[in-house]
């Protein structure tokens, strides 16, 4: 079946089948390799992307639901301010031990920041926590986000 | 950076492994080296424009190794980190020296060597400075990438060098003059993974995703009961679905656990298409001797076994049985600790293109050789005829030094004749890992009247396959308290058994420490004795007990330095203040050649849930912490990944089977559950050694010591169980 997505702002052809996750869309069709595969049942949010500014689980989400949405990845996160605040401030920190989950966790934040600019520990506990880092960044994770929450556009 | 023309880097100048880790440079440098770069060694190559490309060596799963050790080469070549760029090396072991991932070895192997490669470097730019100036080399000083001759006022930098540069004959490694480290002015600072600007944006870097043209993708799947083979399988219906490409049976070869095993490929445009197939295959297995195994049955079997005779004895000391006939107190307690798995994030994968008797493969493995070794194997090629790209790895942990997905990788792609990339399901990776295996001790100790420990033995309950011993289910018989104690005695019997093991993050100590530590510390409580002291009064006297060679070596002074300083700052002293239902636990281990000592604070509701409030963790890994972002990234992962094992993790075997699947039964740590994890290192006078596996082994003991202390219960089976704390 054929699909026309929105891509970070690029319209996108496809043909494939319907029930075919936005991941391995993205992946396999699309070549955008930045999302990942961790557990293709929700659990761990390694293949977060945003719909609409939502973030949700391409590895649950299946193409011929996504419409007409506009869809983002962390290829094209940098064109949002605040995912670019995001970007530096796990540059600035470090936050990556093997760096695989950290695509989703950047996906995560953003959206978090996106609604809540300036985060409680008890709002980056519930909106991260569906984000699994096996190297255990956490501590990490957490100080980038109160300190991109914190920089302002000129120190990028 | 364009390489000269003909660049060939054998031909150039290698680098080979001596035993024990040296370096020697084998051959000089060829005339041919001139164009615009400098190659300066295996390692080294400074372009015209002063920007230095540094080969990282060795496979970089999230241990910062990719960062560090290039760090060491350029603090002794001398140069800006901001002019330095990081490449992936190959795999010539040849010219690099023996690439790995593993055993927390990186830091003291090549720590020394490869100071020594960045200063003969650095020697070359000054040698070719000299020459061109023609004044003494010994007028001549190094700062920041320039050559400077302070009598003639003259500098040059390394780029208008580099020419000149890789011509000078190189000189001997072990004649190199060192940085004196008080001048370091990159080692020892707080610097960034040098991939994280592409962590970031979500550029390719993983074996996942990696892409070749034509590239086709499969998933294999192998008898759920270990070992089993396939006896049929529907593979005709499957090549009709649309969308697929191939599916075959694939027979296993013989050799080890590694072994391409049994299996059936589907092969795809898409992999998620391949993967779909999967519900419409259908296969009939002969599942073998296995099929009887049970994570219950190992543990009845166990109990059988703990109440006789050990089959063997590792070790014994004095007269143990005797002194606790006569001793004041005697405590014996059973511990056990289950299965668990790797879980990686980055499930397996890898991919793979079979040409004319060749076979090209990019693979996230923590063992490169090895895994180029068992293609070949597997193929019956000749290794020369394996080239094995290194990915960066979506975490280890143990579970990539087990090649097994490369070998099926390349047999499917040879079987295909296109480029495939395989990728396991999370499902296969649960469910075909090498386990950390479970164990069972059962300990006794006797106690004089002042509350010393005067006896000690543990009968040991383990595995066997093929009548030895399992991978990573050994105990070594230096285990603490062993020679500390006078009458000690461990022994140990074996369970055959065909499940898969291997080496998890701080292999045996993992779990080892877990079941010596909290018992040692049943044994302060029950002497009425405050558990850092009784443990400093086990160090007894600075001494060192020999285990095979210096690093191996446990000197009790520098365990006793960490105890003593984590208790300083973690309060120890004033925890007689903390709330009700509110406990502070310690213990320490070495492993690695890294001493660590650690203090877990905890709250255990009325429900029994556990809540983290601080970790506490001091260790000792010598005279140089090279990057002390990467260094507290890694005690502080390695801390939380030992608590998460140990409250949310454990494989579970019915009739052969793995009954677990996914993170929803294998519960790594989550944002809301992580405590402060405060880190500090004692600087002492020995090589620096290794940090990925260290700190993992005290943090379990600490954390049920913690729970102890909070609730008057003792952990003695691990993962903790919340309806056992209970109120």
């Amino acid at each position: 079946m054929p699909f026309t997505l929105k891509i970070n702002g690029v319209s996108r052809s496809v043909d494939v089948d319907g029930d075919m996750p936005l991941l391995w869309v993205l992946r396999d069709e699309l070549d955008l390799k930045g999302s990942k595969y961790g557990c293709g049942t929700g659990l761990c949010g390694a293949c977060t992307v945003h719909l609409d500014g939502m973030p949700v689980r391409a590895c649950m989400t299946p193409v011929s639901a996504v419409g007409n949405t506009s869809i983002t990845t962390i290829e094209g996160i940098a064109a949002d301010p605040v995912g670019r605040r995001v970007q530096a401030a796990w540059v600035k920190l470090d936050v990556p031990q093997c760096g695989y989950c950290q695509a989703g966790q950047i996906m995560a934040a953003t959206a978090l920041l996106r609604r809540v600019p300036h985060p409680t520990d008890a709002d980056i506990d519930s909106a991260m926590s569906g984000n699994l880092c096996r190297c255990a960044s956490y501590t990490r994770i957490r100080a980038a986000i109160k300190q991109a929450a914190q920089a302002k556009e000129a120190q990028l | 950076m364009i390489s000269p023309p003909g660049f060939s880097r054998r031909g150039f100048l290698t680098v080979s492994a001596l035993t024990g880790g040296g370096l020697m440079l084998l051959a000089s440098i060829p005339a041919e080296a001139g164009a615009a770069d400098g190659v300066l060694n295996a390692f080294v190559r400074i372009g015209a424009d002063g920007f230095v490309t540094i080969q990282s060596k060795n496979p970089e799963v999230g241990q910062g190794i990719k960062t560090m050790l290039p760090m060491v080469i350029a603090e002794e070549l001398d140069i800006d980190w901001a002019h330095v760029r990081v490449e992936q090396a190959p795999l010539d072991e040849a010219a690099f020296g023996r690439q790995f991932a593993g055993g927390s070895q990186s830091t003291p192997m090549n720590y020394t060597p490869l100071r020594r490669v960045g200063a003969a470097g650095r020697q070359m730019l000054v040698m070719a400075a000299a020459a061109k100036w023609n004044v003494p080399v010994g007028e001549c000083r190094t700062a920041a990438g320039v050559v400077y001759h302070d009598k003639s006022r003259r500098s040059l930098g390394y780029g208008a060098l580099a020419s000149l540069a890789a011509r000078v004959p190189p000189p001997a490694l072990d004649k190199v003059v060192l940085k004196d480290p008080a001048t370091f002015r990159i080692i020892g600072q707080r610097i960034g993974g040098v991939d994280n600007p592409k962590i970031v944006t979500g550029q390719k870097l993983f074996g996942i995703d990696v892409t070749l043209p034509g590239m086709l993708h499969a998933v294999f799947v192998k008898c759920p009961v270990f070992g089993g083979k396939v006896v049929a399988a529907n593979v005709e219906a499957i090549r009709k679905m649309p969308g697929i490409h191939d599916a075959f049976v694939v027979r296993g070869r013989p050799g080890g656990l590694q072994a391409l095993a049994d299996g059936v490929a589907i092969v795809a445009k898409s992999w998620w298409v391949a993967n779909r197939a999967r519900q419409a295959l259908h296969v009939e297995w002969d599942e073998g001797w296995a099929a009887d195994h049970s994570t219950d049955g190992f543990a009845a079997e166990a109990e059988r076994l703990g109440r006789a005779e050990p089959q063997t004895w590792l070790r014994r000391d004095g007269d143990p049985t005797g002194v606790m006939q006569g001793a004041a107190k005697v405590v014996e307690a059973p511990y056990a600790y289950p299965f668990i798995a790797h879980l990686a994030l980055e499930p397996q994968n890898c991919t793979a293109h079979y040409r004319d008797g060749r076979v090209e493969l990019w693979a996230p493995t923590q063992l490169p050789g090895p895994g180029r070794a068992l293609v070949a194997k597997t193929l019956d090629i000749p290794a020369d005829n394996v080239t094995v790209h290194m990915t960066r790895i979506g975490g280890g942990f143990g579970r990539r030094l087990c090649n097994d997905f490369m070998a099926e990788a390349a047999w499917i792609a040879r079987q295909v004749g296109a480029p495939v990339k395989l990728l396991w399901t999370r499902e296969d990776d649960v469910r075909h890992d090498f386990y950390r295996p479970a164990g069972f001790h059962h300990f006794k100790a006797g106690l004089d009247d002042k509350g010393g420990l005067v006896a000690f033995t543990d009968h040991f309950v383990s595995f066997s396959l093929d009548g030895k011993v399992a991978d990573s289910a050994m105990m070594e018989l230096s285990e603490f308290p062993a020679a500390l104690v006078p009458n000690l005695a461990y022994g140990q019997s074996l369970i055959p058994f065909r499940v898969p093991t291997g080496p998890l993050r701080a292999p045996r100590s993992n779990a080892l420490g877990f079941a010596f530590q909290s018992f040692i510390d049943e044994l302060a409580h029950e002497a009425g004795r405050d558990p850092v002291e009784f443990r400093l009064a086990l160090l007894g006297e600075p001494r060192t007990i020999e285990s095979g060679g210096a690093l191996r070596s446990f000197n009790t002074e520098r365990m006793a330095a960490v105890l003593r300083k984590v208790a300083e700052v973690s309060g120890w002293a004033k925890r007689g203040s903390l709330p009700e239902r509110t406990g502070m636990g310690v213990a320490f281990y070495f492993s690695h050649y890294g001493y660590f000592a650690e203090v877990v604070r905890v709250s255990v509701a009325t429900s029994g849930d556990v809540k983290l409030d601080h970790v506490w963790a001091v260790g000792d890994v010598g005279n140089q912490i090279v990057n002390p972002s990467g260094a507290e990234q890694q005690v502080q992962g390695a801390v939380l990944d030992g608590i998460a094992a140990g409250l949310g993790q454990g494989i579970t075997i019915e009739r052969g089977r793995v009954r677990d699947r996914n993170f929803d039964t294998q519960r790594l740590m989550r944002m809301s559950q992580v405590p402060p994890v405060d880190v500090h290192f004692l600087t002492t006078p020995h090589p620096p050694t290794g940090l990925g596996e260290p700190a993992l082994p005290p943090v379990l003991p600490a954390l049920c010591n913690a729970i102890f202390a909070a609730t008057g219960k003792r952990v003695r089976s691990l993962p903790v169980d919340p309806a056992l704390l209970r109120a």
